[in-house]
């Protein structure tokens, strides 16, 4: 019995943990709504192009690790800047629908670039932290989780905390605020619009690059990365698309639910269940609670 | 009783015609190649199903759907268990049930787009991309327990006759192509069309004056699901002769995704012309890395410069023609006949002037 629970919490917290993952990629989501309200679709597609040329600029260039990462943020930065020059802002009258695919076309555009400058062969990402067990905690709690997983976490948590303070309390917070809102209104009170969606996207392009670097350290980079970043749309939908927090709970309860869900009903169906899980925990709280557990409610006028 | 067929005008009647004879006696006389018929023609057809599927959902709905491929599997498998348990069915009449199961299907999660909209509509059907996949993949049931993970499809026939040449399964898919778009057609140009158009321009609005969302909604994603599915089927019986979920994975979602979008929402022809530009696009791409630069460039580079052009086309048609290629064909049009008939003004004042 006690064997039994102990499982089920290593299962939990390997789950709860491996939701953080999703909750990395989610934020950057998040961000960019919260600034703008425009669903980028291109995140996963961001995410697999910063950590491909994070490791680009390491393996084929022998650029030393800080600096690549630094080289890979200023990247993204180039990258948000073209966005928003050529996306974005011909598009600012545009509807909710064009602007969403306009960026399925910007994240089509950014594996494509990816895979040309790269290659398309899966390349191994060392951060110098294991994906193995953490002794001191296999021998202490008897749970075995990874270090990984851990690092992961606190990374996430401090990235959050960071966000939040941003928004909350610094003046480009209230201006980043008062875009999402309502733009025309923000821009003829004199916030620069253009300043902060360039501010927005380097900042989700970052976020994307650390999001990357987890997730290309566990599972190798490559394109699959960016089926993986898919599993943030579900993210989003629990916990709501405007909402910080909401990105993180969200990813704990479908990191949860889904790697207990394959632990225990899993097997009854052939394994793999994984692959839909989230989707399907979406869809209910779309029937339920549309706006996602901390959203805010959707008001649709006339 | 409402008419089953819309009026149509004399230029459909002349449209119809030289569509017909260009497919039905021009290609088959001039096209004697079998690569153009099993890796254009027939994958262009199928995918121009499936497309009109997508068009009716988001072109005409205005759902944002990313499912196609689902749906697709869902009719192919479908359609191999129908021919496989139930012969008597017959090849079409297997393939329209098939079309109904990958129907219901579309029914059950296009239940979402009741209550929402956008993105979060597109997250609810990206779960029957991967629920129907996963199904199939994992019960055996519906790939007769075969363990190889890929299945050669039956041979199709129809009333005793065997259609297998490359050139007797064009006509098959010719044939299912032109009855469905011809049905497409109908369907959006009659109440059923008017009331899809009225929910994607406000659906809100459209409620107020009696177009029952429920129904609208409903009746869009299983029609739409039942285009793919049909398709779905003819593209694993023609196209690829095999059967495997791997061939319907999220990435032709969004190859139909991009074939509708580019060739224009909200158009039954936009389908066909945005079909034809994603399968040759990458044809032509390929035969310039071949006799251009003489397979001086990798293959990969290759397929991820197309992958670059698909998307910056995608955000330059967002921008500058959101109504994609069908529209520049009917302006180009429309730049023809003011060319023609302003020379014909001009020549018949010069008449006058004579006189």
């Amino acid at each position: 019995m006690v064997d039994e629970l102990l499982f089920f919490m290593e299962v939990l917290v390997g789950g709860l943990l491996a939701g953080t993952m999703y909750s990395l990629v989610a934020l950057g989501f998040v961000l960019i709504f919260k600034a703008s309200a425009t669903f980028n679709f291109s995140q996963g597609a961001m995410v697999f192009f910063s950590v491909l040329a994070f490791c680009g600029f390491m393996q084929d260039f022998n650029i030393p690790f800080v600096l690549a990462f630094i080289l890979a943020a200023l990247l993204m930065v180039v990258v948000g800047l073209c966005t928003e020059r050529f996306v974005l802002r011909p598009l600012m009258n545009a509807s909710e629908d064009t602007v969403l695919m306009a960026t399925i076309g910007l994240g089509y555009v950014l594996e494509g670039l990816a895979q040309a400058a790269w290659g398309v062969e899966v390349r191994r990402l060392d951060l110098g932290i294991g994906d193995f067990p953490v002794p001191w905690i296999a021998d202490n709690l008897k749970l075995f989780i990874s270090a990984l997983d851990i690092t992961a976490g606190l990374v996430a948590a401090i990235m959050i905390i960071g966000l939040f303070l941003l928004f909350k309390y610094t003046k480009i917070g209230l201006g980043l605020r008062a875009v999402a809102d309502d733009a025309g209104a923000a821009s003829s009170i004199g916030i620069p619009l253009k300043h902060i969606m360039l501010l927005v996207w380097s900042a989700a392009g970052v976020v994307a690059l650390v999001a990357g670097c987890m997730w290309g350290a566990r599972a190798g980079v490559q394109f699959a990365l960016v089926d993986l970043a898919l599993k943030a749309l579900p993210v989003l939908i629990i916990g709501g698309f405007s909402s910080i927090p909401g990105a993180i709970i969200g990813g704990l309860i479908i990191g949860a639910v889904e790697k207990v869900l394959e632990v225990y009903i899993g097997p009854f169906f052939g394994g793999a269940i994984e692959g839909w899980a989230p989707y399907v925990l979406a869809i209910f709280f779309l029937l339920y609670r549309p706006e996602g557990l901390f959203g805010e409610k959707i008001i649709r006028r006339v | 009783m409402k008419p089953v067929f819309m009026t149509y005008t004399k230029k459909d009647l002349i449209n119809l015609a030289v569509c017909m004879f260009l497919s039905v006696l021009i290609i088959p006389t001039f096209i004697k190649t079998e690569y153009w018929y099993t890796s254009i023609l027939i994958p262009w057809l199928c995918l121009a199903l499936a497309t009109i599927g997508q068009q009716i959902v988001m072109g005409y709905t205005g759902q944002l759907a990313l499912g196609a491929a689902g749906f697709m599997a869902a009719g192919a498998f479908a359609m191999f268990n129908l021919i496989l348990r139930v012969p008597d069915l017959g090849f079409v009449g297997s393939l329209i049930v098939s079309g109904l199961i990958a129907a219901a299907f579309g029914i059950l999660f296009g239940l979402p787009s009741l209550k929402v909209r956008g993105i979060y509509l597109m997250v609810a059907t990206l779960a029957s991309q991967f629920f129907i996949i996963w199904m199939i993949d994992k019960f055996g049931w519906f790939k007769n327990y075969d363990s190889s993970g890929i299945i050669t499809a039956q041979d199709i026939v129809i009333l005793g006759k065997p259609f297998t040449t490359p050139l007797a399964m064009y006509f098959v898919c010719l044939a299912v192509t032109t009855v469905l778009t011809l049905l497409a057609m109908n369907m959006a140009r009659g109440s059923t069309g008017r009331n899809w158009m009225a929910v994607r321009d406000m659906d809100i609005a459209a409620e107020s004056m009696g177009v029952s969302l429920l129904r609208t909604k409903v009746q869009a994603f299983a029609i739409s699901a039942f285009y793919c599915g049909v398709a779905g089927a003819l593209f694993a019986f023609c196209y690829l002769k095999s059967l495997e979920p791997v061939a319907f994975d999220i990435k032709l979602s969004f190859k139909i995704l991009f074939m509708c979008i580019l060739g224009g929402l909200g158009t039954i022809n936009g389908a066909f012309i945005g079909a034809a530009f994603i399968l040759l696009f990458p044809v032509l791409l390929n035969a310039i890395g071949n006799n251009v630069f003489h397979g001086a460039i990798d293959a990969t580079i290759i397929s991820s410069i197309e992958q670059v052009i698909f998307g910056g086309l995608m955000i330059i048609f967002m921008i500058y023609e959101p109504l994609g290629m069908a529209k520049l064909w009917e302006n180009l049009k429309q730049i023809i006949k003011s060319k023609l008939s302003s020379s014909n003004i001009r020549s018949l004042k010069s008449v006058k002037e004579k006189n």
